[in-house]
């Protein structure tokens, strides 16, 4: 028997002329994320992706769960490759679709002959798959209006496909459309659903990580591997910028008023994350913040963070609340990792009163001791960088 | 000078020289299945018999008291599972310390979940719980007494034999076991006079490998099947028998050194380190006087345990932090002792071998201060 996954593009039809460059961009991410399960083709005709295994050899179970975690995919199906001719389709029909249709009441069939050259019109083809499967399934009744499951069988060129029902896939436009961004991550909750997010909306992702040993952990760093690993099976492969940040957060803490810390850590951190960032040609910074979830998130700091940059930053989770941030991170399996216990850059030197209503004159003030150029070139020099997939 | 300074053996030991060897000859030579009825199976049985002997001396007790487990924490699993089954028409108390290792805390947890009273005795100021909160504990519907013979992060030594007292005066039909995971090989320990009925011991802590350990129990204790199979081991842990690693921890109880001359030595090492930490002037000391030699707790106030511990990691020397970071995680004994904040973030755990000598100190000691000057303070 041979299976394929059929793919209905979701927003990419609204698209006008760039769709096909959409298309292309998302065939090329199925590529990718496919190399694991085996050899397959990937053609598109229509507003149809057809995914079709060159063999036995191919991991079709792991395959429909990567295709479903595809950004620019509405939904998808598996379906049956059959000879294009009505008795083969009346086998094979009632036998592939057991199990959905021992499961349910009722059915339709959907006929679609895009090859004119079968003999039967799409009603007579419905109405002969619909009786073999009642012979076979005599506790089911048709219901054209409101069946539990459409049954479909659509004649193509080259074969006639059977399918029941559709899965839905992941949404949004597919990776590197939109695009191409840097999210800060730290090792927290926030930001690899922050990334997960954008990643969505058809960016490509690079990311940058700040690491301060002996203060932060060896394992901080490995625990932002493991997150990051976890969103690129949605993106796509990541580029991990890791910034020594040890030396700047010894001068913050020798230099700077205590209440300030964290608002000029941060700081610090957005310039040196849009040169890096802007180097490598991203169009913005991506982070994880969500307003007033901890002293360095409210209004008045997201705004001495920002003036430092010209970069737009954005923040996907700003109006989330955590449990809605928690309820993605268990969805995309960041959430245990996310909560590993180990020191990070913005667990040490914590401020024991934080400044919440700063400004950027009093920043400025505040950070005038450093010398911020040597500083920040210092770190971007030794800057390491890394590929995650 | 030596490449590295391991100061975290309370978390791991390094092999000896007859574990490895013990284990290697074992896999080569005598592979067979114990329970085989021929020549190949009889000379992997002689390692189990061999093991048991040599356990059995070691603790001063019988070879056919001795059963063998993936570790410690199964041994406690066993233990408690075991003996609460085995008791739970007789009473419905179960008495322990607060400051018990998670595999004997949670299974008990476990119980109280079910409804059993668990009564948890918290250590005073010097570490060890109350002689006398003991005695008032142990009423004549406990079932289980579960105490620690050595508090694995500060070193003390709790009062596991007068528990035993206190039951035989109560007529108490409870069941005494003692976690000696951190006593075993570094004090005499004697289950017969200690008057415990379960007793748990681990390889890898003492020179051995790990994914073995012993239980002890009691000639004439019975304890239900928890797990079932082939029969091996009573019942009480069946499944083919691990003889390399049996082999290997009869190799690393062998080569344990005199129990009385090894804690004298160990005395004055650990007196050696307690005077060049105090002359640093930047310790605090949360072991007590008293506690077991092998174990140092300290503080460095003003540092984080996390930093530190990476700092040291980066000179080659490897201690335990005593707690864990801001991000979370706990430590049940520092935090029962109430000891303030700043100090248990601060905390260490400094844990000696055989293998460490007085220069080991030296290097830590000159770390901790170089720690202090080149770190910034939390």
């Amino acid at each position: 028997m041979k299976e394929i996954i059929l793919i209905k593009n979701g927003e990419l039809a609204l698209k006008g002329l760039n769709r096909s460059t959409f298309e292309d961009t998302l065939i090329k991410s199925l590529k990718l994320s496919l190399k694991a399960c085996g050899e397959c083709t990937i053609r598109k005709a229509q507003s149809t992706i057809y995914i079709e295994p060159k063999d036995d050899s191919f991991d079709f179970e792991e395959g429909l769960d990567r295709v479903s975690k595809v950004f620019g995919i509405a939904a998808f199906s598996r379906a049956r490759v059959c000879e294009k001719n009505i008795d083969d389709i009346l086998a094979a029909a009632p036998e592939y679709l057991a199990d959905t249709l021992r499961r349910i009441k009722t059915f339709k069939v959907e006929a679609k002959r895009a090859d004119k050259r079968f003999p039967l019109t799409s009603p007579e083809i419905s109405a002969q798959v619909g009786g073999a499967i009642l012979s076979a399934f005599p506790h089911l009744r048709v219901d054209v209006h409101n069946p539990d499951e459409i049954i479909t069988v659509e004649i193509r060129d080259f074969a006639a496909y059977i399918r029941a029902g559709q899965l839905p896939g992941a949404g949004g436009l597919p990776v590197g459309t939109a695009g191409k961004a840097a999210i800060l991550i730290s090792g927290g909750i926030d930001s690899p659903v922050a990334a997960w997010t954008m990643a969505k909306r058809g960016l490509k992702l690079d990311a940058i990580h700040f690491a301060s040993p002996p203060y932060t952990s060896p394992r901080a760093e490995q625990k932002v591997k493991t997150l990051l690993s976890k969103v690129a099976v949605y993106s796509g492969t990541i580029k991990l910028a890791i910034v020594p940040f040890t030396e700047i957060q010894e001068k913050i803490a020798a230099e700077c008023p205590e209440e300030y810390f964290t608002l000029i850590m941060r700081r610090m951190m957005m310039r040196i994350a849009e040169r890096i960032a802007s180097y490598h040609k991203c169009g913005a910074l991506i982070t994880g913040e969500s307003l007033g979830q901890v002293a360095s998130q409210t209004l008045p700091a997201i705004g001495v963070t920002d003036c430092v940059t010209n970069m737009p930053v954005l923040r996907p989770l700003i109006g989330s609340d955590k449990e809605e941030i928690i309820k993605i991170s268990r969805k995309i399996d960041t959430f245990e990792t996310s909560c590993l216990p180990f020191e990070d850059c913005c667990t040490v030197f914590t401020p024991k009163h934080p400044k919440t209503r700063p400004t950027p004159q009093l920043c400025e003030q505040a950070e005038a001791a450093l010398h911020i150029p040597e500083l920040i070139e210092k770190a971007i020099a030794e800057t390491e960088f890394t590929y995650i997939d | 000078m030596k490449d590295i300074v391991y100061l975290d053996n309370s978390a791991t030991t390094k092999p000896c020289k007859e574990a490895v060897e013990y284990m290697n000859k074992a896999m080569c030579d005598s592979w067979g299945n114990p329970s085989s009825l021929h020549t190949i199976g009889i000379t992997a049985e002689d390692i189990l018999i061999s093991c048991k002997e040599a356990c059995a001396k070691a603790l001063s007790s019988r070879p056919d008291e001795i059963y063998f487990t993936s570790g410690g924490t199964e041994a406690n699993n066993i233990a408690i599972n075991g003996a609460l089954l085995a008791r739970a028409k007789q009473g419905n108390r179960i008495v322990t310390t607060a400051i018990e290792h998670p595999s004997v805390a949670e299974v008990i947890n476990s119980f109280e979940a079910k409804g059993f009273e668990v009564i948890r005795l918290s250590p005073q100021a010097d570490g060890k719980i109350s002689i006398e909160d003991l005695r008032c504990a142990i009423t004549k519907s406990t079932i289980l007494v579960s105490i620690m013979l050595v508090n694995n992060e500060i070193g003390t030594i709790q009062p596991v034999k007068e528990a035993s007292a206190f039951i035989k005066e109560v007529g108490a039909p409870a069941i005494l076991h003692c976690d000696a995971v951190q006593a075993f090989g570094k004090l005499p320990v004697r289950p017969s006079a200690l008057g415990v009925d379960l007793l748990t011991a681990s390889g890898h802590k003492i020179h051995g490998p790990k994914g073995i350990g012993l239980l002890y129990k009691r000639k004439g204790l019975h304890l239900p099947a928890l797990t079932f199979g082939g029969g091996q081991q009573e019942n009480l842990r069946p499944g083919t028998e691990p003889t390399p690693l049996i082999a290997s921890l009869e190799g690393a109880v062998r080569a344990l050194p005199a129990t009385a001359t090894q804690l004298k030595k160990m005395s004055e090492l650990n007196a050696y380190a307690k005077k060049q930490l105090a002359a640093t002037g930047i310790v605090t000391f949360n072991s007590p006087e008293d506690a077991l030699p092998y174990i140092i707790n300290i503080s460095v106030p003003g540092y984080r345990s996390e930093t530190l511990l990476h700092f040291l990691d980066a000179q080659g020397i490897y201690v335990s932090s005593g707690s864990a970071c801001a991000k979370g995680g706990q430590s049940p004994t520092l935090d029962a002792l109430k000891l303030d904040k700043k100090r248990i973030d601060s905390a260490l755990r400094i844990s000696f071998s055989r293998d460490n000598t007085p220069e080991d100190i030296d290097r830590l000691c000159d770390a901790l201060l170089r720690a202090t000057q080149k770190l910034k303070r939390a």
